[in-house]
This record gives structure tokens, sequence and C-alpha cells, in this order.
């Protein structure tokens, strides 16, 4: 690895209606509800905390909650962090199914690749939260 | 009543590091006498070079590219088959205990159950996990939620502190220095040697084959964190070996001009690691640039090395010890072995990456048959032999079935080990396949290797450092070292095109769905 900041993103396309989708990823409070690992979460104002199944408690900022564009921010500001940012974006594809795309940027570059992983594990649990299906 | 079966790894562990494979540093009595009474094999080979994928071919018995873990950080599915479950349902009582990494270690969120075993015990959810009634779990050092770990967290807190750090402040592999020279992942370690992980994994070991009624059959994994990296092994064992006095390996040309002629004949990315322009992926320390690597760097990680591989040997011994009193010394199948080498100043390197030679490449593997298997041979005595010819790890699990007299599973890729070099000739051991994909912040490296006959040829595929055209051949025989790459040598042309037409057409089946790569390790 060269670069000490890294950037990762994943996706996943689902039939059902955009508005679906953004209804739990756009909720800063259901994160339990579909990310793996989350135990449990606080929301005051712009500040959110979630407690891994580590027990690490996570303090971010929220950035970024946007229901026209379907777009959620956040930032993680535990010191492990020199530099994070996530987003994630609920895109309305026009055929009965949208595309949610989940992207991390942090620094160190190897704690991207741990959000994504587990990012990634978490856009996979969509399907069965919502009852919908996955377009492959 | 059948053949028990106690498979014992470690971890990044080169070939010449035994002495019954003429290494001359550590005193290795015990896995020398199981090869005096056994097969040894001088051309074991890997499928990986690194943990995940290498391990995941041992419990699987199939290429990376069929079961998936193409590099570290990539999760092994919960699903995947498995040779510890096809003996479990075959009736054996199945265990591993010390080092799995068929998934990520680096995992805040704990989505990994091997991860989470340590706070539900040593029987996993449902009864077993791969296979594995028993899996107690332990790595190189006291981080993390491992049984291992955990266990010092909660008996001897005053040695969590001693160990090297594997990961430092930036979350990157450490280069921390240490020992006498100040070479990286070299720490002066007081910890007790009792309370040592390799003890650990033995006395875990002999507890678990303790649980075990006296007629069981039974399947063992017995994982070793050592030799890997970091070099912290208990102090009081250090002096066993003086690092002032061990020579350099023969991989390791002292004069740099000739370290870096060397370095400059192989493909491009071997010298942009050594400068420290390009580290391709999370095996070695981002911050160490391996030209400062000294000759006495060399000799003391060599030192440290050799000291735990004699400890890991004294363990097996109480093993093995443990065994025979249980009456069982007869039906027990012995196989040692290791995942994957390590540089260990091989080139001017330490670690490893993408670089198939021997270094990483060539395994130490003892096969020590239960002597009642060998009830019917005239005189009774063991038949010790060599076997030249290439095997894999992706062999194991075939063996381990043959062992237990049960007909290997069609998805299982390679053979059942051969006992003799005329055994392996009848069935074909003629080449072995070792790969490597890495793909990490836009830097990714291809190799694909096969060693057949004399040669090693590797062929790049296209990446961050490669168009595709580069690759790498050897002549075992002329170049045991592997310092003269006769890739681009046109005298070499029609055989390097035989050994790569042979190459691709021997590669194995791809995994329908790719796994995606979820942690650096």
């Amino acid at each position: 690895m060269t670069a000490r900041r890294g950037s990762m993103r994943h996706s996943i396309r689902l039939r059902c209606p955009a508005e679906k989708v953004w209804d739990l990823v756009g909720a800063p409070v259901r994160l339990p509800e579909w990310w793996e690992g989350v135990e449990s979460c606080v929301v005051e104002g712009d500040e959110r905390t979630i407690l891994t199944r580590s027990g690490l408690p996570m303090p971010e900022r929220l950035l970024t909650i946007d229901p026209q564009q379907r777009r959620f921010q956040y930032r993680i500001t535990s010191p492990l962090f020199v530099e994070h940012l996530s987003t994630i974006d609920v895109h309305d594809l026009g055929d009965g199914t949208c595309l949610t795309v989940y992207s991390v940027d942090s620094e160190p570059a190897v704690l991207a690749l741990v959000i994504a992983g587990a990012a990634r594990a978490a856009l996979n649990n969509l399907p069965e939260v919502l009852g919908v299906e996955e377009c492959r | 009543m059948g053949r028990k079966i106690l498979l014992v790894t470690t971890d990044q562990q080169r070939f010449d590091t035994l002495a019954c494979n003429g290494g001359a540093l550590s005193r290795t009595p015990v896995v020398d006498g199981l090869a005096a009474e056994g097969v040894r094999y001088d051309r074991a080979h890997p499928q990986s070079v690194v943990c995940m994928p290498s391990r995941s071919t041992i419990l699987t018995g199939q290429h990376p590219t069929t079961h998936g873990v193409f590099m570290n950080g990539v999760p092994l599915p919960p699903d995947a088959p498995s040779v510890a479950e096809v003996l479990r349902t075959s009736g054996y009582r199945t265990a591993l205990v010390g080092k799995s990494h068929f998934e990520p270690y680096f995992d805040p969120f704990l989505r990994f159950e091997e991860n989470l075993l340590s706070t539900i015990g040593t029987t996993p959810h449902g009864g077993s996990r791969r296979g594995f009634e028993h899996f107690e779990t332990a790595s190189h050092g006291a981080m993390g939620p491992l049984h291992y770990a955990q266990w010092l967290v909660h008996n001897h807190p005053e040695a969590l502190g001693m160990y090297c750090r594997a990961i430092d402040d930036h979350l990157q592999v450490s280069a921390e220095a240490g020992g006498d020279t100040d070479a990286p992942q070299v720490k002066v370690n007081p910890i007790d040697r009792g309370i040592y992980h390799t003890d650990w994994v033995a006395d875990r070991t002999i507890d678990w084959l303790d649980s075990l009624d006296a007629d069981d059959d039974w399947f063992c994994w017995m994982s070793f964190p050592d030799p890997h990296h970091p070099w912290d092994p208990p102090e009081s064992e250090v002096g066993r070996i003086d690092w002032r006095e061990v020579p350099l390996p023969a991989g390791y040309p002292e004069d740099r001009s000739t370290r870096e002629a060397i370095i400059d004949g192989k493909p491009r990315h071997w010298r942009a690691w050594y400068d420290g322009t390009l580290v391709s992926n999370y095996e070695a320390p981002a911050d160490w640039v391996p030209a400062t690597l000294t000759a006495d760097q060399v000799r003391e990680v060599n030192a440290r090395n050799a000291v735990e591989v004699e400890l890991i040997d004294e363990a097996l011994g109480r093993v093995l010890a443990r065994v025979a009193e249980r009456g069982w010394g007869d039906d027990v199948d012995v196989v040692f072995t290791t995942d994957h080498g390590e540089l260990q100043g091989d080139f001017g390197l330490l670690f490893k990456g993408p670089y198939h030679v021997d270094s990483l490449m060539r395994l130490p593997l003892v096969w020590r048959p239960a002597p009642s298997s060998r009830a019917g041979a005239a005189d009774g005595t063991p038949a010790a032999s060599v076997v030249h010819r290439p095997v894999g790890l992706v062999d194991l699990a075939p063996t381990f079935c043959a062992i237990a007299g049960i007909e290997p599973p069609e998805w299982m890729q390679g053979a059942p080990l051969p006992v003799d070099d005329a055994d392996a000739e009848a069935r074909g051991f003629d080449k072995v396949l070792t790969e490597w994909d890495s793909e990490l912040f836009g830097v990714d490296v291809h190799l694909r290797t096969m060693m057949r006959d004399r040669w090693v040829v590797t062929a790049y595929q296209p990446g961050t450092s490669h168009d595709g055209t580069e690759g790498e051949l050897y002549d075992l025989v002329d170049d045991p070292l592997q310092q003269v790459n006769l890739w681009d040598d046109p005298a070499a042309r029609p055989l390097r095109n035989d050994l790569v037409a042979d190459l691709w057409d021997s590669q194995p089946e791809a995994r329908s769905e790719r796994l995606t790569l979820e942690a650096p390790v």
C-alpha cells in the first residue's frame, strides 16, 4: 500500500422504489437495523455515536441528510481517523429499480477498507431487511 | 477404530529451517524424527504465499482461484467446503487450536464469527464451524478478540504489552525496530516461556486430546502462529543462538551492487519494493525500506526465527508424548507443514509479497503415517522416503480423506500425497501451481506460477507495474537461488513457451462469483 489515504466504493441494485431504501438508510437512528456489528446508536443534533459489537464507541458528525438528492454523508470523528467521509447515495434508475452506493474516503487508508467492507455486508443485508429483490 | 490425524502447521516457515531439510541453525529433533519414520517432501509448494488464501487451500483442498480467497482480507465464506466437515460427518472428533485466519482479523464491528468465538467459549454456534467442533484461536501476539489474547487479558495482563506491536499508530504493519540491530519487527519480549503462544497452543491441544475417549477417531489441526514475524520469542530462549555467529543466508549476497543487480533482472516491482517506492500489499511494513536492511539485521532475524522454530519443535514433542501416553502412538498420522515461506534476507528482502521464489514457495512438509498402517510391511520397520516430485498444500485435504478411508469429494482438486517417488510418478505428480492476486488502493499485481521438472515459471498479467509481457523463469538445478531470470533469454524461448502454455492449460476452475476484499488482513 502506498497511499496513506484510501478511497473505496460498494453498491447494490434493488428492485424497489428509491424512497423505500432512502427511508431506511437516510434515517440516522435506523443504522443498527441494517448494519451488522452496530449494537446501538444515539443521535443528538448532528452528532451520532455508534457502539460496535466489539465495544468500540465511534462518534460521528452528520453532514448531509438530503431527501431530495437522497444523499447521506457523515464523518467519523474518532481519533483513530485523521480524516473520514462516508457518503450514501440512493439513485432512482427509472425502471422500478434503484442503486444504492456507499463511498468512503479516509486516512488511514486501511480504515477505508475496513469501513467499506462492513458497508458492503450492510448493503447486502438490504434485500432481506427491506423484503425486496436484488437485481444482479 | 481408525487412524487419527494430527495436522501441525506453522506460519511463514522456510523449507531450510528444519535440520532434516539441511538447515543448520535450528535443532528440530522431533520433526526430524517424524521424517526419519515417514515421508519428507523436497518440493512442497503452497498455492498462495500469504496466509488466508493458503490456509483456505489447506481446508478446502482447492486452489485460491476456486475457493475464492484471492488475498488476505478476503473472508472464506462460512459455507465453503471443508475437509474437517467431511471427517466430522464421518465420525471423527475435530478441533482447530491456534491460528485459523480464514476470516480477517481487522474487524472492529466483530462481523466475523472466528473473532467472536472467544466470547462464547470453544464450541461454535450450531456445534461446529467449518467442520471443527472445537475451535480455539491464537495469533502472533496479545491483540484482538482471539482466545489466546483474551486468556492473557484474564490470566496474565502483565504480559499484554510485552509482545511486539503488529500494527502501528497509523494502522500499518509496524516497522518498529528493536533487538541489538534495530531490525524491523524484532523486539525483546520478557514474557515467560510457559505463557508464550507456542506453548499455549500445545497446552490447549493437549487439553482437547485429554477430553476425548480412548477409542475416538480424531482430526486435530494444531496451528502455531510462529515463526511468522514479529520476531519476539521469549527473551529467556534467545540465548540459544548467538546472532553474531549466524552465517548469512546463501540467498543474501552481502555486496549491495550484487544484490541489486540480481533484483534488477526480475520484473520491476521487485526493485520498486526494495527501494521503498511501491508496497503492493499489507504483508510488510509500508514505512520500511528493504534497501536499508543490513547484514547484521539479517543475522539477528534469522537467529530469532530459529529460536521460534525450536520452541515449536519442543512443543510438538510435548503433544506427541501425550498422544503416546493416551495409547494412540501407533494410530496417529502426523503431518507437519506451514502455509508459506519467508524471504528472511534473500535478495535483501524480509517478510513476503508477490515474489514467487523458493524463499516463499518451498515449504517444509513431513508426513509420518500411523505406524499401525505399516503393520503389513515386510519387516515392520519404518519406510522412510523422500519425495522429490512436486506436491502442493492442495493435496493435504485428500490425503486426510485417504487416511480416514474416505473417498475424497469431487470438489477437492489435489490428490492424496505420494509416499515415494515411484508412487508420485505413477500418479502423475509432475507440476504444482501457485497464484497471486492483490488489488489494494489502486495497486494490483497478478502472477501465475508453475513448478515443473527443474523449472519455475511465472507469467505476469497486466497490473500497476506490469503490462502482462513480464515473467520469471528459473532453472532450479543450475540456479537453486533463483538469481538468474531466463524469461528474456532467447535461448530459453522454446522452453518458456512450452512451460507457459502448460501453465495456462493447467489453471483451475474459477469460482463463479468473485469474493470481495473486506479488510487489510
